[in-house]
């Protein structure tokens, strides 16, 4: 198939980006999304010209680096899929796609379709752990835990912090992937000790980024590519009135 | 240089208690001074990062990627194994330890190896402290599953997702040392140079791919943990980025490099669909647990799978291998799709595949399920409705990722697969404290040759590079660094760094400005080209001394004729590609000198001049019992040192699965 491409160019953060149009011939519908870019920019350095930037590097759906905003959507059309696993069977011949990166205001962007995501290691950093050092475990079965609440947790903890939930949302907020952590941990014995100051200052954490407030509007959960539920924003606000009420402060 | 291995003296299971009873420490005042730099921030170097942050040593970590959460360990699928014998089946740090031994044909180290097995259980216990969700039975304990080249249940997994979850673990510890100020995280930025001291390694040149910037940091110690170069083939499973660069630049600063040519290549894999492929794409195998393998018994049959009769098919692994069946470990199941493929027998419109099958096992979950229902007389849809349920759970992302890649419903036909580059076991030459032959110059993780011979077996790379990352570094790093308290920091004005990094200004300049006409891309796909076909799953004297011309020709053409688009400042992706594919092709050369030296077939490695009567890989212990560690001189030019293989307690025997 043939396509146009209509591409978001920006030499560096402190630069006036702008669309640029391109086409792509032959593009077989068995190609990945990534792999019609590989193309495009083969042909690129060809005519002399810089090839697009873009994140990408497990091109498996696991590793949360690709983030293309395509045809208005975090990660395209197909429903739970991130853009390097999306294929050229969701186009036909003759469309015109555009691609953008990520927008947000904590999310700067470093150039064409990369940004900036280290906001989320710093809301990590700020409580999104267990604190226990290397040789203090007890042994593993010690602690039994129910199979549900450790699927429900697992569920929680397939987040790949890819941000798509930020660049869905027209607050651009982060509560999605926050709320995911939160969920991981607090759902587990392990993560009981801490529950309480570690929900409070990751949010602080949170709105020093920069990242909006969350409405509810549910489009984080529907273009999330790893189906991270917005239960999990429930048991976030369940976990912040409950520290709040027993007097835990932010560190 | 002769190479001491420093193993340990006393008896093999009392070696490493007694290393760490003896080992020189370093006190918690000195640590605050001792600064270390780790190169990479998947599990080996974010586990050994957090675990030296926590004891008190100044850490900086470096990573290619925009977060350390995103390093290639995050797309380990199966599980990772530890001798925890929870299933009451015969598991132990012997049999764990021996089962390893044996799956790498008997070209690993004993001592590594043992420590390996001891370790592994504490593993487990410090992952669940860390709030790593693994997969639990209903009364809460922990479930098992198993891997090849192994008659117990002993890996421990999160669905397909066992990778992630254990990197989001070491990323959370290592984020927690970040906070507490242990560790300075510098994403980003790539190592391209090693700065040696008075013979010891005292810091690294490193560019931050945003700026463009090269910078100088000083260590009292580097810890390389840089992961695989299974990209040397350009298609493998490993992500898009790993690369050989930090490991290959040590072995140019004088790190030996141990057994380059052993690459696993994994049975079951997507296969190859047209040229414009970027990568490939695994099928884990813990598929083969419930997956059964088949092809037409008839050659060149076009039917669909489900209109050829059981009858007509041959599981061809059950026949040949009757005691471990489908789990035959991945050499061995690797060369035996082949050789179906080759005679004619392969399946889909390549004929490069074969079938992975669910279909018995949908039926026997599916049964008891039923009959856990109370319904022991079911109807084949109920069973199947069961069934599907019980495999969806176990493995429903591994089949939404198939299904997305080809379009094709895994619930409703067989898997196609084909074997595909996956795992380097080779890699910088280590003692047994994890040291290359460079003082103060580490390696863990995949990037080290150490503790897989010739073989790995499944779910034993996540074990290793945790085992050397939490619970053996921060031991052997204490040895060496408690005679180094009295060395201040040294500045980065000091003419070693200031040479390197002019050295590094020159490569880089020279790269860009040849101006050539062909694109980074297309020569990697080249240099992937002749790797697989002439040092891939099956290697011969000719094939190799042809492949080692075509490399040099083709890094002629590299150096002359490669055009890399925009400019030194700023970011670069083609820059950085250019960089790490010229290391590929040096790589290649080596490998290709290792697969030629060692004229036996071990392991992952299959000299075609050396098997048996029924195609099975044959050692040659008389002459090959060894590693071989090369030391790099010039260009093209490499020493061979052996390290001999002594087998105290384990008698190599050939490998038999049958
Ligand atoms: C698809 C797949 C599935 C797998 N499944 C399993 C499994 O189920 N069980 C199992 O045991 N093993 C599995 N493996 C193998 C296992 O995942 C890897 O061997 C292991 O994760 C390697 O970890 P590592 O820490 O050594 O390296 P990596 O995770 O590859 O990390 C390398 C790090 O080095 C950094 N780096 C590299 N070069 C530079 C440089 N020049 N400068 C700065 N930083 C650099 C990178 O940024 C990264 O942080 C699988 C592998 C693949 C490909
Ligand atoms: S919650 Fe979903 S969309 Fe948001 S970062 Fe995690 S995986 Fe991405
Ligand atoms: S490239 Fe890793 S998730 Fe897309």
């Amino acid at each position: 198939m043939n396509l146009t491409l209509k591409v978001w160019r920006q030499q560096n953060a402190q630069s006036q980006g702008g669309f640029e149009t391109y086409s792509v011939k032959d593009i077989s519908s068995e190609m990945s999304f990534l792999e019609m870019f590989d193309v495009l920019n083969e042909q690129l350095i060809h005519e002399g010209k810089e090839p697009i930037t873009f994140d990408h590097d497990c091109r498996e759906g696991i590793c949360g680096a690709c983030s293309m905003h395509i045809n208005g959507q975090a990660h395209g059309p197909w429903h739970e899929t991130t853009t390097c696993q999306l294929h050229m069977r969701a186009f036909k011949d003759g469309d015109t796609i555009v691609v953008e990166p990520w927008r947000a205001a904590a999310f700067p962007v470093i150039k064409d379709l990369m940004v900036d995501r280290t906001s989320f290691d710093r809301i990590i950093q700020a409580g999104g752990y267990i604190s226990v050092n290397t040789g203090n475990a007890q042994d593993a079965n010690n602690l039994p835990i129910a199979k549900d609440k450790a699927d429900e947790s697992f569920a929680a903890a397939t987040c790949i912090g890819c941000g798509a939930c930020v660049a869905s949302c027209k607050n651009a907020s982060a509560s999605l992937f926050l709320s995911a952590k939160v969920a991981h941990l607090a759902l587990l014995p392990q993560g009981d000790a801490e529950r309480k100051t570690r929900v409070l200052n990751m949010v602080d954490q949170m709105d020093k980024e920069g990242f909006g407030a969350c409405t509810n509007t549910g489009a984080c959960e529907a273009e999330c590519p790893k189906g991270i539920s917005i239960m999990n924003i429930r048991r976030l606000n369940a976990e912040y009135l409950r520290a709040g009420l027993s007097g835990s402060i932010a560190r | 240089m002769s190479l001491n291995s420093k193993i340990p003296a006393g008896e093999l299971s009392q070696k490493w208690s007694l290393y760490k009873n003896n080992c020189k420490i370093v006190n918690p005042a000195n640590k605050r001074s001792l600064e270390v730099i780790v190169i990479g921030t998947g599990l080996a170097g974010a586990s050994a990062a957090a675990a030296l942050g926590e004891l008190g040593y100044k850490v900086k970590a470096f990573c290619f990627q925009d977060s350390p959460r995103r390093a290639h360990s995050i797309a380990a699928q199966g599980g990772i194994n530890a001798a925890k014998n929870y299933q009451n089946d015969g598991d132990s740090v012997y049999r764990l330890f021996y089962d390893t031994i044996k799956g790498g044909d008997y070209r690993a180290r004993e001592s590594n190896v043992h420590r390996l097995a001891e370790v592994s259980a504490n593993i487990i216990d410090q992952c669940v402290a860390q709030g790593v969700p693994f997969a639990r039975e209903y009364g809460g304990m922990l479930s098992n599953r198993s891997f090849g080249g192994t008659q117990v249940q002993r890996t421990f997994y999160a669905a397909g997702q066992t990778g992630q979850q254990l990197l989001i673990g070491a990323y959370q510890a290592l984020e927690r040392q970040v906070a507490l100020g242990n560790v300075t995280m510098y994403s980003r930025h790539e190592m391209l140079d090693i700065v040696k001291i008075d013979g010891k390694a005292r810091g690294i040149i490193a560019r931050n791919l945003i700026t463009g910037k090269l910078e100088r940091h000083f260590g009292h110690a580097v810890l390389i943990c840089s992961g695989g170069y299974g990209n040397v083939f350009y298609l493998s499973t490993n992500a898009m980025g790993s690369n050989v660069t930090a490991a290959w630049k040590a072995h140019r600063q004088g790190a030996y490099f141990g057994n380059p040519c052993y690459t696993q290549i994994h049975p079951t894999c997507i296969p190859v669909s047209g040229d414009h492929q970027s990568k490939l794409t695994l099928m884990s195998e813990s598929l083969r647990n419930d997956g059964r393998i088949w092809v037409p018994k008839k050659q060149n049959d076009n039917r669909k799978a489900s209109e050829i009769p059981e009858d007509e098919r041959d599981y061809y692994l059950e026949r040949r291998y009757p005691a471990f069946g489908n789990l035959v470990p991945r050499d061995v199941a690797s060369r035996a799709a082949k050789e179906r493929c080759d005679a004619g027998y392969g399946v889909g419109t390549s004929k490069q595949a074969v079938y992975l099958d669910f279909a018995a096992a949908v039926i026997r979950y599916g049964t008891i399920e039923c009959s856990k229902h109370g319904n022991h007389n079911p109807s084949a849809d109920e069973v199947r409705k069961y069934g599907l349920a019980v495999v969806k759970e176990k493995y429903g992302n591994l089949f939404d990722m198939y299904a997305k890649i080809t379009g094709e419903d895994p619930y409703e036909v067989p898997m196609r697969i084909y074997p595909a580059v996956h795992y380097t076991m080779g890699g910088l030459w280590v003692d047994y404290e994890l040291m290359t032959t460079v003082e103060g110059l580490y390696c863990l993780g995949e990037a080290n040759f150490s503790d897989h011979g010739a073989n790995r077996l499944g779910a034993s790379a996540l074990m290793q590079g945790l085992a050397d990352g939490y619970f053996v570094i921060p031991y052997t790093l204490g040895n060496y660094l408690a005679d180094d308290i009295r060395t201040k920091a040294i500045p980065t004005d000091h003419p070693a760094f200031v040479a390197a990094e002019k050295e590094v200004e020159g490569r880089i300049n020279q790269l860009m400005n040849i101006k050539g006409k062909q694109s980074v891309e297309s020569i990697h796909k080249r240099l992937g080209l002749i790797m697989w076909n002439k040092c891939g799953m099956g290697r011969t004297a000719e094939g190799l001394k042809e492949a080692i011309l075509e490399i040099q020709a083709l890094k002629k053409e590299f150096w002359s004729d490669v055009f890399i688009p925009g400019t030194v400042e700023g970011m670069n992706n083609e820059l950085d590609k250019a960089q790490r594919v010229a290391d590929f092709i040096e790589l290649g050369e080596l490998m290709c000198k290792d697969a030629l030296n060692r004229e036996e077939s071990c392991g992952g490695h299959f000299r075609e001049e050396s098997q048996t009567p029924d195609g099975e890989a044959q050692r040659n212990d008389e002459e090959f019992m060894y590693v071989a560690a090369w030391e790099y001189n010039s260009d093209s030019n490499w020493t061979l040192h052996k390290e001999e293989l002594k087998y105290d307690v384990v008698k190599p025997s050939q490998r038999s699965y049958k």
